[in-house]
């Protein structure tokens, strides 16, 4: 509530745009709270000294995402306020949380991480030593499978975020070691076509995770943004499948098994498995479809004006680039083409944007993402043929928010046009 | 009519067995689905897809390393048997990783009772967590088709009876996670598919056992078989 709070004394004082912030409806909503005391903000900065230096940063006053989770308070996930951010990188203290059994702590002078099952000579690695071999930097995304639930209709309320409809969903610089160097060190035996990864969490996740994809580019990471990875995402070190769902991106890994099979764990039989309306459940299905969302305009946000507004909004594909985001303004009726931001890059999000000259009439507005497969991100009706309307899981459609003439903007399709 | 690469697979292993499980449902299903991945969108940039899930084709080749790499760069030590067998009590589908012992549904009813009923309920279906017991609907598998109709359980969704024992084991309970013994382990597994009328009640399970109980939605289950490229599956 203090953040409400915090904006409130934004939109009471600060008039529709304050500190580079628009006003949000939940400034609206909270005018009546009683303000926070005001900050020591100098009428004219220039006329007093400035502090001096600290030994970690802070983020200014005004500027303070937060996660949040689907009721207040400490829960197994947390979304990553996505339409806060403006860039494709996640700060490592807003990356999304999920997890089975709490998070561990782990000391990192005894973490170790063992490779055995069908290998030459099972080996064990302490952190020190997957930090010694020849370390590897990307830029990917994580995703959690489950993200976007309320994309398919699972949630009717208009009064959600991107944060809480897609907020499952953070990018990261991850640096460690490339899994097939391990692999070439413990030796693998003919026949392997799996291996388990298993946590050292209190749910001891374990996923069975596909040979080739070890080989591909699967990482062992320590590193995350520049620092050591939040023991919210599995430090000291962690899976990395760039592309893959993040339930099978084991956190806090410190068992390797390879094996000729999967092992039919829990969360890739009664979890993470995909029932299709033919009757059948999907499962192992690790890769990520071509998705992508507006960030804003967008609930909780609030148009003051018609006029020149930039959409903008995040793409993403587990199969590679994202090639083309096209924008509609008018509901799906006609589409254009958004900027790409470099980097685009294969697995990771691409920031896209697009000029809109708002005519102040209540409309609807969309993005579709194209990667370099030649996928085209689905209208829900579309998949909901393709799946059914019960499936579980990667929910990829077209995310639509509609636009009021009053400047508020809702999760959803809107009834105009 | 089965052009795949999918239905060569003929390994002997538990995994070759669920791949040529899902070919079959799928053909059973939609025939016309099987490995078509032309349904493309016109004008799309159509890149094939993998023909085979990952882990249901023939053994990946190992990538190289750079060439100015040494073979090995002896970092990290031996793994000693006694360190491994502590972590390693995962259970595979065919049973292998089951550890000696078992239980009765009878001797399963107390463990169950003292350690499971404060979080699954008395009967497995009145939580406040995870409904654990429940066989609707008797015929199909409509959780796909129909929204919130039906809670998955371990009676109506989950494919095999060795996951409830490697899950319980690894686990479970939750204020105490990896506690429980082999034979209380069994005891739960075994009462678990009592409940949900999967074996009878005079049933004991154990590492032999367990492996061969067919669990309902057994043959439900389908390798990916999303194909890559444009289509929307």
């Amino acid at each position: 509530m203090a953040r409400l709070s915090r904006r409130a004394m934004l939109g009471a004082t600060g008039g529709l745009i304050a500190g580079g912030l628009l006003k949000t409806q939940a400034d609206a909503l909270s005018l009546g709270e009683t303000p926070p005391p005001p900050q020591q903000v100098p009428q004219d900065p220039t006329k007093v000294l400035g502090r001096g230096t600290s030994d970690l940063g802070q983020r200014a006053p005004d500027e303070q995402p937060r996660r949040a989770g689907m009721r207040p308070g400490p829960s197994s996930s947390s979304r990553t306020p996505i339409h806060e951010l403006r860039g494709i990188i996640t700060p490592a203290d807003l990356h999304f949380e999920r997890h089975h059994g709490g998070i561990p702590n782990i000391d990192p002078e005894t973490y170790s991480l063992t490779i055995h099952g069908m290998v030459e000579r099972p080996m064990t690695f302490s952190l020190q030593d997957l930090k010694r071999l020849p370390s590897v930097s990307r830029l990917c995304f994580v995703e959690c499978s489950g993200n976007g639930g309320a994309a398919y209709n699972r949630d009717p309320r208009r009064e959600v975020s991107p944060q809480m409809v897609d907020g499952l969903l953070s990018t990261s610089e991850w640096t460690g070691v490339a899994l097939a160097t391990l692999l070439r060190e413990v030796g693998v035996r003919p026949g392997a076509t799996w291996m388990l990864a298993e946590g050292g969490d209190a749910a001891v996740m374990g996923r069975s995770v596909p040979l080739e994809k070890a080989w591909d580019d699967a990482l062992i990471v320590y590193d995350q943004n520049g620092e050591a990875i939040r023991p919210e995402q599995g430090y000291p070190a962690r899976l990395l499948l760039p592309g893959w769902e993040g339930n099978a991106q084991v956190k806090w890994i410190r068992r390797i098994e390879v094996s000729d099979g999967p092992f039919m764990t829990r969360d890739e039989t009664s979890k993470y498995t995909d029932p299709l309306a033919d009757g059948t459940a999907r499962q192992f299905s690790l890769v990520l479809d071509a998705k992508s969302t507006i960030t804003f305009p967008t609930y909780p946000y609030v148009l003051p004006e018609a006029g020149w507004w930039e959409i903008t909004g995040l793409a993403w594909s587990g199969r590679g680039r994202i090639t083309r985001v096209d924008v509609s303004t008018d509901g799906g009726t006609t589409w254009e083409p958004a900027e790409l931001q470099d980097p685009v890059l294969s697995k990771c999000t691409t920031r896209f944007r697009h000029l809109w000259n708002w005519d102040g009439r209540a409309t609807t507005l969309m993005s579709r993402a194209v990667d370099e497969t030649g996928y085209t991100q689905p209208s829900l009706q579309t998949l909901m043929n393709a799946r059914g309307e019960g499936t579980s899981y990667h929910y990829n459609s077209i995310r639509p928010w509609s636009v009021e003439p009053d400047g508020q903007v809702f999760f959803g399709a809107g009834g105009t046009p | 009519m089965i052009t795949c690469d999918r239905t060569r697979v003929g390994r002997d292993s538990f995994g070759g067995r669920l791949l040529a499980t899902g070919v079959a449902v799928l053909l059973l299903t939609v025939p016309s689905l099987a490995c078509d991945s032309s349904a493309a969108v016109p004008g799309a940039q159509a890149v094939a897809g993998p023909q085979t899930p990952p882990g249901f084709g023939p053994p990946p080749v190992p990538t190289d390393a750079p060439e100015h790499w040494p073979a090995s760069f002896s970092v990290g030590r031996d793994a000693t048997e006694a360190e491994i067998d502590v972590m390693d009590k995962d259970v595979r589908p065919d049973g292998a990783g089951l550890p000696p012992g078992g239980a009765s549904v009878a001797q399963g009813a107390l463990v169950y009772a003292t350690k499971c009923a404060v979080c699954h309920g008395a009967t497995g279906t009145e939580g406040p967590n995870d409904r654990l017991v429940g066989r609707e609907p008797r015929e199909g598998f409509p959780f796909g088709s129909t929204r919130g109709q039906y809670r998955k359980t371990v009676g109506n969704y989950w494919p095999y009876a060795t996951t409830i024992f490697d899950y319980v084991t690894r686990t479970m309970p939750l204020g105490s996670p990896g506690s429980l013994e082999p034979d209380e382990v069994y005891g739960a597994t075994a009462y678990i598919l009592f409940m949900n009328e999967v074996i009878p009640e005079d049933a004991v399970m154990n590492a032999e056992t367990l492996p061969a109980v067919i669990m309902p939605a057994r043959d439900r289950f389908v390798p990916d078989n999303r194909m890559g490229g444009p289509e929307i599956r």
